[in-house]
């Protein structure tokens, strides 16, 4: 899949703008006043700005109410309605902490439950996609879910939270990976059933139909290097899980934990990237790529 | 409108005969032509004389080379458009209600004005049927010509996709899938009509013919008798002559 | 379910106008539909009798073939020097008096000095009648480099050709076998046929080393050695004949294999026929034992009898043909090797021929009365066929394989008869009916006849008197006595060298010589530039006339631009090559269905201004006047002969002459009416046989095709051939010079022969083959600025076999160096498993010079694409005898282009092929960016 900016900037930014918030609904910090506007705006300007980012990717954003009308068979559209709902229901909520210093605790709830909800059905969104089997696979709402979780304790400051987190999620990240490799093999989908002709011998992609590019090419088709992609799954590790669990491991600092969320931000963006650069879905094999 | 109808009343669709198919992309030219002039925006180009130029197509030709065991490798031309699936996974996934199955006829058509272009559909698709115009931002994909099959406007003759009408070698057939007395579903039964990707579960309406055997001719062996001398001899060849024309 | 509603009955179009496709040579009906004032859609016309409905890619990419921003806009007059593509915008009053101005004198003094020739134009019989009134030897189309060997092959043989000339019976034929056809003239009906065949269960044999189209669904793939096609046909018809699997009625009754042939060693008529008083040849009759003519009542022509006079025993062709092909060089196992097909392979090849022709034979209750006057109950048929087109004549011996496949037909007896092999009319027609090449030049007048024709002699030859040749092509010399042709592809070095002599004009048209149209590109862009010693080009003054700013443009001095096909009238004659079916006559025309939008004019139209400035006979009335206002009037009101003109239909007064008519001001508007096109069909009991049918002999006499029944033999035998080999022989007048006598001896056998080329190529050095082809989608097609078919082909990879790659190290994408003794090309490869192992090839002309066609300088087909011309040379690697041969067949001088041999190695990584030119202006500036089309809103 192309890796574009405008989908990885928006499922990076909005899982962790919507972990944040599921802590801040739980009232982890248990922040009032300014302290809570500045962590809302911080968790809102990361959910909104992904949001925002993924309009890019629209051919025709001016549109995008619409995306609200399929709720009922589409994740996309509950993925809209799971956001719209978790930060109007957190707005509310952070209206109570700033303005009012008073926490209701049941639209705290409910939007931290939302929250996780929208990030749930963005990982559905992928999930459900069986013509991609590296994300049509039961862990990858658990790593989208993970990851949010991991990124929300940390911007929220929950350091023995983030800990244990950022440890599960780099397992279930690396767990991803190896399972992800199989995926295409274990799929069934190859050139035999993508054209039918497996029953006369081995099938190659010849000629493609046209001999410059089009949009299927350029959509689905990103072609990485074994090595190149190696690398990059370890600097993502090291920068999402293992970095950050140092510096907070480190007697405390503002400055510490900055770098690590810094770090963890990165090392997600770079996964993300690889979660799409990485991910084949079968229209290659009619091009004989991946 | 992105719930799949329970069945719909005919299961329009095309047969492509991968037995017959030369490759030679009129039935892309044509679609072209028809679905740029027709149905919703135009098919654009981007870069139309220059580098890297692309273009909306809804029907692509793809060629393969086969591999036997045993004899010589074999050129499969493929053309590949929507095919109109029963279990329409683009459908399912629309935000918008844009992507439809339509009740009469199981014809998947996009309905432009909803079109956000989020692309989700041609992420859902596993055939690579569905392109994304790149000057109108909407998804474009075969309508199975649904504005010519009934077009009152066209002679009775016409009403039928435009890859169809145009296709040289009459390896492209359309008809009503769902009715198993229908030319289009008996030539699937005869000549054993195939799934593509059927493990996707997609269901496809439309249907690849396999190409026959080929390289096949009869060993020497059964063939012989029709080359058994008449002589060895020039000279025995002309008396075997004298006596041939004798009995003419 | 509320489903968005949709209009299911949009307008389809305001109006619809019939014409004729243009996009390739096939000449197919076309529906415009026609949305306020412009193009719509295209779509194929189901009335028409070319493509019934189905159009091709080229067909239905029309709309941007008239909407290409490569159009040319207006005359132009060159003001850089030539090949820089620097050019003023004229009127065309000022172009036709610099044209006027150039020609003028050169009638008067010497008209050889005009050069004129055109390339894909199909006005033939138009052109040909400028240049004959013009008085110029000098005029000739581009068969001679495309497929003059099959033409040439096929009439000399049997009155027709393959071409678009003939066709298979769709309906009745069992077996088809294809030989080195990819996409070709003709080419939707022969997708629509094989397409019918498959579907009936019936077999397609592909003879070619390339598996891609055609081939990629034949049933049997023969992936033959390039140039051998000829052995394994000898190898196939020694089989069949050895095995008496012959057709020995069809043979006696329908060809000249009965036929004697003199035996009188040494003398002048050694080997010639054997013929009476008149002229008619002779058999014996197995009746009678008697000598007789062989078109005599009642005659029963023996293949067997030999004839005794003077001591001498003459025996007739059947007897030379057991001899020479009973022989053991043609065997199976003989021949294997050669041509890569294993020798049990070539026996089932020729055993299912064998079988389908004489087990699967069949009757049509269809009775009919022969020439010679004997009434046949049925018509027996044979349900095999074949058609052929350049992979076996573009090749040194090309015109004898394509012979030798006339006979593998003619031995089988499926010519002519229910499924087999069929000729549209207005073939059959022997060589004999056709005219014989005209050279008497007379200054300040019309030249003495046709220009092309079939000769039958030496004494035919287009030879001066001092024994040189007459026309700048050398065409029907010693060189390639049979070049019916004429030889397109040495214009320009010939000129250039001043060989046979200088010219003043070179005026061309649809002929891209500076590039894919031309071997040697790199030479001939050099002959149009050179100088000589006094600043003067070598080459005075070049016009040229195209719709489009190929790369030929650039090279000329002024340029007519032409229109596009929807803006022009034209006619599709069947004085020409005309659109007929084998069960019909019929021909079609061109009309105007838009108006230009710029100042250009359908280059006929201007040949008809330029010929009255001129005042050609035939252009201008007795007052001087201009006698045709355009191509349109002359379609209309041109009389060939009396009461025969360009369109055949509705001719008379009244419009309700068939054929044969007075002319009829309102033909054009009825073939409007009709669609574009007129026909005319065969009767039934006429539309087999029809060499022999008297009923068909009588039909063609009625439609003007010829003025009285013609019936004739099949040459198994070409005695002209014969003829030249006599002169070799030192026999007669006219006598080749020596050092041509020993190949003319050897090649003009007047019995299909087979021999190699590879030893002249230097094949021990350059052992691979490399070959083009044309993909459908481009085939013939003029250009490929269209924005839809270059996205299909906007670059050519050269195909290499897998043995190629893996013993070269390459994989795909990667870049690979090709050398022939002419030159050497660098270019991107990919690998072909279904590819004769020693064979590589690309597709022909998607190379595109940058500056042309309006495309972007960094456009693929100017990048990536390429040429394989650079590697061809018109004349053969020096043999170190002094001489430099011709690379072309030495009976008709078809150039050989396949027999082009290379050797290939691995290249670095580059990002353009070599060898890469320099960039032409571009008259007409780039193309838009980006197309959103949409006439109707």
């Amino acid at each position: 899949m192309h890796p574009a900016p405008s989908v990885i900037f928006f499922t990076t930014f909005s899982g962790l703008g919507f972990g944040l918030l599921f802590f801040l609904g739980l009232g982890f910090p248990a922040v009032t006043g300014w302290m809570a506007f500045a962590f809302f705006a911080i968790a809102y300007a990361m959910a909104v700005g992904g949001l925002l980012a993924s309009t890019f990717h629209l051919g025709r954003p001016e549109r995008a109410i619409k995306a609200f009308t399929q709720w009922r068979s589409s994740w996309l559209s509950r993925e809209a309605w799971c956001a719209v709902g978790a930060l109007v229901l957190m707005g509310l909520y952070a209206a109570g902490l700033v303005f009012f210093q008073t926490r209701i605790a049941f639209l705290g709830v409910l939007g931290a439950v939302l929250s996780l909800a929208t990030v749930f059905t963005t990982s559905m969104i992928y999930t459900q996609l069986k013509t991609i089997p590296r994300w049509h696979m039961t862990i990858t709402p658990v790593k989208f879910l993970s990851l949010s979780l991991a990124g929300g304790a940390l911007f929220a400051g929950q350091v023995s939270v983030a800990l244990v987190l950022l440890v599960v999620a780099g397992l279930v990240q690396i767990f991803t990976w190896v399972e992800g490799d199989k995926a295409l093999a274990n799929s069934g989908t190859d050139m035999a059933t993508a054209t039918g002709l497996g029953t006369i011998g081995s099938v190659r992609a010849f000629e493609p139909p046209h001999t410059g590019t089009n949009y299927l090419l350029r959509e689905f088709v990103h072609e990485i290097g074994r090595k190149h992609s190696q690398k990059l799954r370890a600097i993502s590790l090291l920068l999402m899980v293992v970095v950050p669990f140092v510096l907070l491991v480190l007697p405390f600092s503002h400055i510490l934990v900055l770098l690590a969320v810094v770090s963890h931000v990165a090392g997600v963006l770079t996964a993300r990237w690889l979660f799409f650069a990485e991910a084949e879905h079968v229209v290659g094999i009619y091009y004989g790529k991946r | 409108m992105t719930t799949l109808p329970a069945q719909t009343e005919k299961k329009l669709g095309l047969v492509i005969d991968l037995d017959t198919c030369v490759g030679c992309h009129a039935c892309v030219i044509s679609c072209k032509g028809w679905n740029t002039e027709n149905y919703g925006a135009p098919l654009s180009d981007q870069n139309a004389y220059g580098a890297d130029n692309s273009g909306t197509f809804l029907n692509r030709v793809h060629s393969f080379e086969v591999q036997p065991d045993d004899g010589a490798a074999q050129l499969i031309h493929f053309p590949k458009s929507c095919l109109h699936c029963e279990d329409a996974p683009c459908v399912t996934v629309c935000p918008t209600g844009a992507s439809y199955k339509r009740v009469e006829d199981g014809i998947v058509l996009v309905n432009e004005s909803n079109c956000i272009g989020c692309g989700l559909c041609a992420w859902a698709c596993p055939y690579g049927a569905r392109e994304l115009d790149q000057a109108e931002g909407v998804m474009k994909k075969c309508t199975l010509c649904v504005d010519r099959i009934y077009n009152e406007n066209l002679p009775e003759e016409d009403r039928q996709p435009a890859c169809v009408r145009t296709c040289p070698a009459g390896a492209r057939h359309f008809g009503d899938l769902g009715d198993a007395t229908s030319d289009v579903s008996k030539l699937v039964a005869e000549r054993g009509g195939m799934d593509l990707m059927p493990e996707q579960g997609t269901k496809p309406v439309n249907q690849y013919l396999p190409p026959r055997p080929k390289d096949d001719m009869p060993e020497f062996d059964v063939l012989a008798p029709f080359l058994a001398p008449v002589a060895e001899e020039p000279k025995g060849f002309l008396s075997w002559l004298d006596k041939t024309l004798e009995k003419l | 379910m509320n489903q968005p509603v949709i209009d299911l009955s949009p307008k389809v179009s305001d109006e619809v106008r019939k014409t004729t496709c243009y996009m390739c040579a096939c000449r197919c009906g076309i529906n415009v539909h026609m949305k306020e004032g412009k193009v719509a859609y295209i779509e194929g016309n189901k009335d028409h009798p070319v493509n019934q409905g189905v159009l091709c890619a080229k067909g239905s990419a029309g709309i941007m073939q008239v909407n290409a921003p490569s159009r040319l806009r207006a005359p132009l007059k060159r003001v850089g020097p030539r090949g820089s593509g620097e050019f003023e915008e004229i009127s065309w009053d000022e172009a036709l008096q610099i044209a006027t101005d150039w020609l003028e004198p050169v009638r008067r003094d010497n008209p050889e000095k005009l050069a004129f020739f055109t390339g894909r134009d199909q006005s033939q019989s138009f052109t040909s009648f400028w240049a004959q009134g013009f008085g110029t030897p000098n005029y000739a189309a581009h068969g001679g480099f495309c497929s003059v060997n099959m033409a040439a092959a096929g009439i000399y043989t049997m009155g027709g050709a393959f071409w678009e000339f003939g066709q298979p019976d769709w309906d009745h034929t069992k077996l088809f076998m294809l030989f080195g056809v990819a996409e070709d003239h003709d080419s939707n009906p022969i997708k629509m046929g094989i397409g019918k065949i498959k579907a009936r269960g019936a077999r397609v044999i592909g003879v070619n080393p390339i598996r891609t189209g055609y081939n990629a669904v034949a049933d049997d793939w023969v992936g033959i050695t390039p140039g051998t096609d000829g052995l394994f046909i000898l190898a196939m018809v020694h089989c069949l004949m050895k095995a008496g699997k012959i057709d020995l009625h069809y043979l006696a009754q329908y060809t000249n294999a009965p036929v004697l042939v003199i035996n009188n060693p040494g003398q002048a008529d050694h080997g010639l026929l054997m013929r009476d008083e008149h002229g008619k040849e002779l058999v014996v009759d197995r009746a009678t034992g008697k000598l007789t003519r062989f078109d005599q009542p009642g005659v029963k022509p023996d293949l067997a009898a030999t004839y005794e006079k003077d001591g001498r025993t003459h025996r007739p062709v059947f007897h030379q043909m057991a001899e020479m092909y009973l022989d053991d060089q043609y065997t199976p196992e003989a021949v294997a090797e050669r041509c890569g097909i294993p020798a049990k392979r070539i026996r089932a090849i020729a055993a299912e021929l064998a079988r389908v022709a004489f087990e699967e034979a069949f009757e049509l209750d269809q009775s009919w009365t022969d020439f010679r006057g004997e009434k046949h109950d049925k018509m027996i048929g044979r349900p095999v066929s074949f058609h052929s087109m350049r992979g076996i004549s573009a090749h040194a011996n090309g015109f004898q394989t394509c012979r030798a496949l006339h006979m593998l037909q003619i031995i089988l007896g499926t010519v002519e008869v229910p499924g087999g092999f069929r000729f549209k009319p207005p073939y059959p027609k022997p060589a004999t009916a056709h005219p014989k090449p005209h050279v008497g030049v007379t200054p300040g007048a019309a030249l003495n006849g046709p220009h092309l024709g079939f000769v039958q002699g030496p004494d035919d030859l287009a030879l001066k008197d001092d024994g040189t040749p007459a026309r700048i092509d050398k065409a029907f010399t010693w060189e390639n006595p049979m070049s019916s042709h004429g030889l397109m592809h040495m214009v320009i070095s010939n000129a250039y060298a001043g060989d046979p002599y200088k010219i003043d004009v070179l005026f061309m048209y649809m002929a891209n010589m500076s590039w894919n149209s031309s071997m040697n590109t790199r030479g001939v862009i050099d002959m149009l530039t050179d100088k000589d010693d006094s600043g003067n080009y070598v080459i005075p003054k070049i016009i040229y006339s195209d719709a489009y700013s190929s790369e030929m443009v650039a090279y000329a001095d002024l340029i007519l631009p032409d229109t596009t096909y929807l803006e022009r009238h034209d006619c599709i004659s069947l004085l020409d090559r005309p659109i007929c079916e084998a069960d019909a006559a019929a021909d079609a025309i061109r009309w105007p269905v838009i108006e230009p939008d710029r100042d250009v004019k359908g280059f006929q139209s201007a040949l008809c201004d330029l010929g009255a400035k001129l005042n050609l006979p035939g252009f201008v009335n007795e007052d001087g006047s201009q006698k045709y206002a355009d191509y349109g009037d002359y379609i209309v009101n041109h009389e060939r002969r009396p009461g025969i003109g360009p369109l055949a239909g509705w001719r008379g007064g009244d419009g309700t002459s068939v054929g044969r008519g007075e002319v009829n001001p309102n033909q054009l508007e009825k073939y409007i009416e009709n669609g574009g096109f007129f026909v005319e069909h065969i009767p039934a009991g006429s539309n087999y046989y029809k060499p022999w049918n008297a009923a068909y002999q009588d039909w063609a006499v009625g439609m003007g095709l010829y003025d009285k029944p013609m019936p004739y033999l099949f040459s198994l035998y070409v005695e002209p051939m014969r003829r030249f080999q006599l002169a070799a022989e030192g026999h007669g007048d006219r006598q080749p010079p020596d050092h041509l006598r020993a190949r003319i001896s050897e090649k003009m056998s007047p019995l299909p022969i087979w021999y190699s080329s590879e030893e002249e190529n230097k094949a021990e050095e350059f052992p691979i083959t490399a070959l083009t082809q044309r993909p459908m989608a481009m085939y013939h097609s003029w250009g490929s600025q269209n924005a839809w078919l270059r996205q299909l082909h906007g670059h050519n990879p050269l195909y290499l076999p897998t043995r190629l790659m893996r013993e070269n190290g390459l994989s795909d994408g990667d870049w690979a160096r090709v050398t022939s003794p002419h030159g050497e090309i660098t270019v991107p490869v990919l690998e072909m498993a279904a590819l004769n192992e020693n064979t590589i090839w690309t597709w022909n002309a998607i190379g595109k010079r940058k500056g042309a066609w309006a495309l972007e300088e960094n456009a693929p087909e100017a990048t990536r694409g390429f040429l394989l011309n650079h590697l061809i040379h018109e004349l053969l690697p020096p043999k170190g005898d002094g001489l430099r041969w011709a690379n072309s067949d030495p009976i008709t001088g078809q150039a050989a282009w396949f027999d082009l041999k290379v050797r290939i190695e691995k290249a670095a990584p580059a990002t353009e092929s070599q060898p890469g030119f320099a960039p032409i202006k571009s008259p007409v500036g780039h193309g838009p960016k980006d197309l959103t089309w949409k006439v109707g809103k």
